[in-house]
Order: C-alpha cells, then sequence, then structure tokens
C-alpha cells in the first residue's frame, strides 16, 4: 500500500508536465461557464445559486473524464511502459489505485476551480452555501463514477481512440439510464419493475438530489461503489 | 541466484516458450541467443513476473516468481526490450520516480541513489532534459540507469546495446562486465561478438526450446575455427 504514494505523485504531476492537463482545466471551465450562462440561464433564473452549472456537469463530464480517462492505461501500454511499472515492486490494486486516485484529484480540482461561481453567486445574492456544498460534493463523488468506467475501458485496449469511445458509450448509458424519455422508451420492450431497476444506476438520478442539497446515504455509496466495481474489474483486466 | 525451472507460455496454440529450464550463479553473464520470436523476451518477461508463465515458474535468491512476484521484482533490474520510460519527464523526474517506487523514501537517499545511476551511466549532461528529446542511445543508458538504481543482485537486460554505436556498446559492456563479480546477470542479444567479449554462458533458445547451454569456448568447440554465426545458424532454424 505504501507504493500508492510514487505512484499518485508521478500520475498527477504527469498532467502538468506536458499541456494536457492545463487545456483539459481550461476547456473544462470555460465550457461549464458557457453553458451555465448562455445555456442554463444563469441570470434569468433570478436567484441564487448554482443550479444552472452543477445540471450540465453530468453531460460536460460525458466527454471530458473520457478525455482525462483515456489514457490511464492505454498510453502505458503503447509506450510500453507498463512492462516498467509493473516490473517495480507495486501490486496491480496498488497501481489500479494510485493511478485513479491522481486523475480523481485532477478532476476534483477542476471541478473546485469553477469556485469564481460559487464567489459571484455570493457577490449578487445569499446563496445557500450548505447546497453549494453538497452539489460540489456531489459532482466529485460523481466524476470519481465516471471515471472509474473510465480507467477500465483504458485498461481493456492500448488504443486511446477506442478506450475514449468506449468509455463515452459506457457512460451515455449510465447516464440515459435516468432520462424519463429513455426509461418511456425501454418500458415499452420491458417490464416497469426492470426499468426502475435500472434506472437505480444512473448517475442523472443519483446527481439530482445533490444539486438540491441533500446528501443521502444511498446516493453516496452508489457512486462510491461503482467506482470500486470499476477498479475492481480494472485489477482483473489487467492481470489476466 | 535464478533458477528457472520448466517455464511454459503459451498463446492460443502457439506455444512460443516451451518448457525452458536454467539456472545463472552469482559473477554469471548469461547471453540469451536466438533468432527473432524464439522466446527470448517472452522468457524474460516470466523471470521478471510481468507475465505469468502458462506452466513452470522461476526463483530468484530463492523467492518464487509466481508466489511472490513483489519480493522477486524487488531483486531484479530489468531493461525491457527498446527502454520503454516516460517521456514527459526529465531524465532526473524518472530515475527518482522510480527510486521512490523501489522504496527509497528519504530524499537524501533517492538523491544519492540517482546520482549514482547518473554517474554509472554518464547521463549527467542531460539530466534535466526530458526523456523524449534524448537520443536513442541516452534513452537506452536512461533505461538502464533504472535497471541499475537499486543495485539489485540480479540484473535482467532485453538488448542493453540495441541501437547504441560502437563506443557506447564497449562502454555498456565493461559497465556489465565490472559488475558482474557480485550479481547475476541475463542479457539477450543479436550481436555474436557480444556473447565472445563478456558472456561467461551462452544459451541458445530456438522455437521455444533450449537447444545449447554452455560456455563461448565449447560453442566454439563445436566447430573448430568456423565464426560463431555459422555455428548459430546451425543450430537454429529460422522460425519465420
Amino acid at each position: 500500500m505504501r507504493s500508492i504514494v510514487p505512484l499518485f505523485k508521478r500520475e498527477f504531476l504527469g498532467y502538468f508536465r506536458s499541456p494536457v492537463g492545463y487545456v483539459f482545466l481550461a476547456v473544462f471551465l470555460v465550457a461549464s461557464v458557457i453553458l451555465a450562462f448562455f445555456v442554463g440561464g444563469f441570470f434569468r433564473g433570478g436567484t441564487a445559486s448554482l443550479e444552472s452549472l452543477f445540471n450540465f456537469y453530468p453531460w460536460l463530464f460525458l466527454f471530458l473524464i473520457p478525455a482525462a480517462g483515456m489514457r490511464l492505461w492505454s498510453e502505458e501500454k503503447r509506450s510500453g511502459t507498463i512492462e516498467l511499472l509493473f516490473t517495480l515492486p507495486v501490486t496491480t490494486l496498488d497501481a489500479v489505485i494510485g493511478k485513479y486516485l491522481a486523475a480523481w484529484a485532477f478532476l476534483s480540482l477542476a471541478v473546485v476551480l469553477s469556485f469564481p461561481m460559487a464567489l459571484t453567486v455570493a457577490y449578487l445574492g445569499d446563496p445557500d452555501w450548505g447546497v453549494l456544498l453538497a452539489s460540489y460534493f456531489g459532482s466529485i463523488l460523481m466524476a470519481g463514477s465516471y471515471l472509474g468506467v473510465c480507467s477500465l475501458a483504458s485498461a481493456l485496449t492500448k488504443n486511446q481512440v477506442v478506450s475514449f469511445v468506449v468509455g463515452t458509450l459506457a457512460c451515455l448509458l449510465l447516464l440515459f439510464l435516468g432520462l424519463s424519455v429513455f426509461n418511456t422508451l425501454l418500458s415499452a420492450i420491458f417490464p416497469t419493475w426492470l426499468v426502475d431497476l435500472l434506472a437505480n444506476f444512473s448517475f442523472s438520478t443519483h446527481f439530482e438530489a445533490f444539486t438540491k442539497g441533500i446528501i443521502d446515504p444511498k446516493d453516496v455509496i452508489f457512486f462510491l461503489s461503482l467506482s470500486g466495481f470499476c477498479l475492481f474489474l480494472n485489477v482483473v483486466a489487467l492481470e489476466r | 541466484m535464478i533458477e528457472v525451472k520448466g517455464l511454459v507460455k503459451t498463446y492460443g496454440a502457439k506455444r512460443a516458450v516451451d518448457g525452458v529450464s536454467f539456472t545463472v550463479n552469482r559473477g554469471d553473464i548469461l547471453g540469451f541467443l536466438g533468432p527473432n520470436g524464439a522466446g527470448k523476451s517472452t522468457t524474460m518477461k516470466m523471470i521478471t513476473g510481468f507475465l505469468r508463465p502458462t506452466a513452470g515458474t522461476a526463483l530468484v535468491d530463492g523467492h518464487d516468481v509466481t508466489q511472490d512476484p513483489v519480493a522477486v521484482k524487488r531483486r531484479i533490474g530489468y531493461l525491457p526490450e527498446s527502454a520503454p520510460a516516460y517521456g514527459e519527464m526529465t531524465v532526473q523526474e524518472f530515475l527518482g520516480f522510480i527510486a521512490e517506487a523501489r522504496g527509497f523514501r528519504s530524499a537524501a537517499e533517492r538523491t544519492a541513489q540517482v546520482d549514482r545511476a547518473i554517474s554509472l551511466t554518464h547521463l549527467d549532461p542531460v539530466r534535466r532534459q526530458s526523456i523524449e528529446t534524448l537520443s536513442k542511445g541516452y534513452k537506452q543508458r536512461v533505461g538502464f540507469a533504472q535497471a541499475l538504481l537499486h543495485n539489485p543482485p540480479v540484473l535482467v537486460l532485453d538488448e542493453p546495446t540495441d541501437g547504441l554505436d560502437p563506443n557506447q556498446k564497449n562502454e555498456v559492456r565493461s559497465l556489465i562486465k565490472s559488475m558482474a563479480a557480485e550479481k547475476a546477470v541475463i542479457l539477450s542479444t543479436h550481436i555474436l561478438e557480444e556473447v565472445e567479449a563478456i558472456c561467461t554462458r551462452v544459451i541458445i533458445i530456438s522455437q521455444g526450446r533450449v537447444v545449447v547451454d554452455e560456455t563461448p569456448a565449447q560453442l566454439q568447440a563445436r566447430q573448430p575455427g568456423a565464426r560463431l554465426d555459422v555455428i548459430f545458424r546451425s543450430l537454429t532454424h529460422s522460425d519465420v
């Protein structure tokens, strides 16, 4: 377990050794603000909240997290450094956790860097800080689950494009399961209990409560267990 | 030091390595020869714990690689073929990461190990340069430095002189020779003179099987007066 630390450090700092990290942060922040202002109607809403920002996170994550996660393992496989990594005295589990936590920390940084938006709201009005903090907490948890799925996709292939596409599609499915439009479509084919069951596996269903300021343990457990399950499969995929 | 017992690796129906056994003692420099695709690299990857053998095992310093891979990895310095490294890191950062992952946790210890490896492999002029900007010879030396860093009792080198110019080749050979007294070394090569120059033993592997295991002098004695490549050709059939 001690060997997680150097792996974490290398991976996290790796984002800033190349333009990748800076480009990602810039795109994420600019895109989220544009969506909040022009599509979400940040000012039109007339409320001192960031709901218009957070509502777009599941959609933004859908494209940006596969972009951040696709390199996790594919890159190591393609460049051959995976051979170097797995002949160091580290276990597969250490490596998977170290890299995952580093990428998650990076994504959390991206989410937290939107704090000027929160300050703006505080300047313009009197926001409910509890709701804001819950939303940030939920966003970070949800980012972890998206990342778990994408890390798994990345471990399955040495091709980053394949990894990106598979990751995006898997996340898309997990997001769509919660949309009522999609569920109506599904209930035409499947029995209602199955559709309800599937809807429970959706990112959007579990994220919604956070944006209302509710931290429900079952949502927290959902995100954490989804990430954990993906990481378990990730280890299996690398050890086969 | 190294005891290889009946290693087998199959890929589908193909037996890449088919029951390879040998031992290497301290002070030995074992030259691993064979045509491309004969199973040299695969055998080395199994000894270092990167690939799991289909059958058989390898003991390094008494530790079984299938039972306790981390203990084996701690004792081996491994230079993978074509010396992969994290290109965006500088030489110094990269070796620092390897040192940290190899358990040198205090900064002073780490610097000492990195400096030692850098001076052994003459990397001082490029230590602050990122690895992707280095020439092939320097990259190969970074891989070599990484393998030597923790002063391991066992060195496994997959084509250590590949891509080096004649002077650098000589230098690497004398470096290997100078360290060999207290280490067990396995190196694979395509260059037959290299075997004559530094190896104390030769193993020729063909189609996954050991066909020769003797000293270079004994190999030469098979056809006195003939050049080594003639002998090599008569012992191996091309796997193409």
